[in-house]
């Protein structure tokens, strides 16, 4: 098992060794301080089954609107040279390196009763987002969509121009390139950015609480609930975030083959 | 020996942060009180904070808020403070179980629900029973002012149910502040707070269910005399008056 290149050298080795320490450590610990005994009473309460079904079915939701709006954006700033391209990819990317809150209090800014598009949707409709499953989904997409317009967008172009060219000469429209090749090309992309999209959907818990509030069965996911929780009952706080470590493990599962295969 | 010297490089930061922390304590810095309060206190202590530094010539009042529990807890683990504020007896009783106060706990204020509504009460909300017709928020159940609301509101058998049960109540101010809720359930002294941005109503039988604010030094402090001027302080007339223009009343 001799690398030809020598030894790994320690200057690179102890640093890696820390950062696995770093992320490994805390979730170990979690693990460790979890009480079994109390965590099948945990999994039944009626506040955690409602709890992580929305949570699943809002990540989802959020996910599907993201692939319907995230697909044809990703296309065309992989396709699509126009003024201003690199302008709009760095707007689009911006809600990635919002801290969570800012992005409630931006939402609540457009979409509040009060807000630019939230007060006239209020008196045509009478319809509002805060408070309601709806403005949990979309806060759920206004974090999620540049996870997936972002990675899809690489996928696209990996997928390059000149196979789009190559359909074009056997007399496909671009609508029918974009269906038959690019798609099928960039799918595992496609995929794996609609999974992390749906993952940082469920771990949403900033924009959410800023924007939608907190309430059983239509705006308290998952992380709402661990928050709550915690402040009263810390065993029960800790197996609920084992449940969701649990989810999160699947979903790294999931993606297995793309992130932690060997190359 | 010379190959690893960078990984020493890498790890100097670490070992100069460690550092930091123990020459805090050192001689010849002005002597620092550590007052660990609730959130609801920040404008009364600070207020305090000045006073007490006036009096005392060179010591500075180093004050932390934050939520009650999380304040006991991270004593209770043996954090460095001089005194302990909290604004409910659960919260003390952590510090308490831990062996972590000097002296009996004291209760020094008391705070009561009102309702906040918008400027002008445009939805009309003038008592709990209003509260049926409006999108309303108060605290979540597990958090204190969630639990002092829900006895208030079981006591006066109201059974409207809010559309949000908000992380604390500070969230719970805002929501109204902002418009998103007509009206809301939180601290007298957190609509004072609030000032021009919302309308406070007084609620019947508020004063039966207050929030009670417990006091106490801690042991791990390292001049108990200091944390005694404190506690006296807030006791004296002018700590009961900063408190009432804060919002509390008197226990």
């Amino acid at each position: 098992m001799r690398d030809p290149l020598g030894r790994a050298p320690a200057v690179l080795l102890v640093p890696a060794a820390l950062a696995t320490a770093l992320l490994v450590v805390p979730l170990a610990a979690m693990v460790a301080a979890t009480t079994w005994s109390g965590l099948p009473a945990q999994l039944r309460s009626e506040p955690l089954r409602e709890a992580l079904w929305l949570s699943l079915t809002t990540a989802t939701a959020a996910a599907l609107i993201c692939l319907v709006l995230g697909l044809p954006l990703a296309w065309v700033l992989a396709r699509i040279d126009f003024p201003g391209r690199s302008v709009v990819r760095a707007l689009v990317s911006v809600p990635l390196v919002l801290p969570p809150v800012v992005a409630g209090v931006a939402l609540r800014t457009a979409f509040g009763r009060r807000g630019l598009l939230g007060e006239p949707i209020l008196e045509l409709t009478g319809f509002s987002f805060p408070f309601t499953t709806w403005g949990v989904v979309l806060s759920h997409v206004f974090v999620a969509l540049p996870f997936v317009v972002i990675s899809v967008e690489g996928a696209f172009r990996a997928a390059g121009r000149e196979y789009d060219a190559a359909a074009a000469t056997l007399g496909a429209g671009r609508w029918t390139a974009f269906r038959r090749v690019s798609v099928p090309l960039a799918l595992p992309g496609i995929v794996a950015g609609l999974v992390l999209g749906w993952a940082r959907a469920l771990g949403e818990f900033g924009a959410t609480i800023t924007f939608n509030g907190n309430y059983p069965g239509t705006t308290q996911v998952m992380p709402n609930l661990i928050y709550v929780t915690r402040q009263s009952d810390q065993d029960a706080a800790l197996a609920l975030s084992l449940v969701m470590l649990l989810v999160s493990v699947a979903v790294l599962l999931l993606l297995r083959d793309r992130w932690l295969g060997t190359p | 020996m010379t190959k690893n010297l960078p990984v020493l490089v890498l790890l100097l930061p670490l070992a100069l942060a460690g550092c930091g922390g123990d020459s805090e304590a050192g001689a010849g810095d002005p002597e620092k009180l550590q007052v660990l309060a609730a959130a609801s206190l920040t404008e009364a202590f600070t207020t305090l904070a000045d006073d007490f530094e006036t009096d005392h010539d060179g010591v500075e009042v180093e004050l932390q808020f934050g939520s009650s529990t999380d304040l006991a807890e991270t004593v209770a683990d043996g954090a460095p403070g001089d005194v302990l504020a909290t604004a409910d007896e659960t919260a003390m009783q952590i510090a308490v179980d831990a062996d972590v106060t000097a002296e009996e706990p004291v209760v020094f204020a008391e705070n009561q629900l009102v309702i906040v509504t918008a400027p002008g009460n445009p939805a009309g909300v003038e008592s709990l029973d209003d509260l049926a017709d409006v999108d309303w928020v108060r605290c979540a159940d597990d958090v204190p002012c969630g639990r002092v609301a829900l006895s208030l509101l079981d006591g006066a058998g109201v059974t409207a149910e809010p559309v949000s049960l908000e992380v604390d109540v500070k969230a719970t101010l805002e929501k109204v502040a902002t418009g998103e809720a007509d009206a809301g359930l939180v601290y007298a002294s957190d609509a004072v707070t609030a000032g021009d941005d919302v309308e406070s109503v007084a609620i019947d039988g508020a004063q039966e269910v207050p929030a009670v604010y417990y006091l106490a030094p801690l042991a791990q402090s390292s001049d108990a005399d200091l944390a005694g001027d404190w506690i006296e302080l807030v006791e004296s007339a002018s700590g009961r008056q900063a408190l009432e223009d804060a919002g509390f009343s008197s226990p």
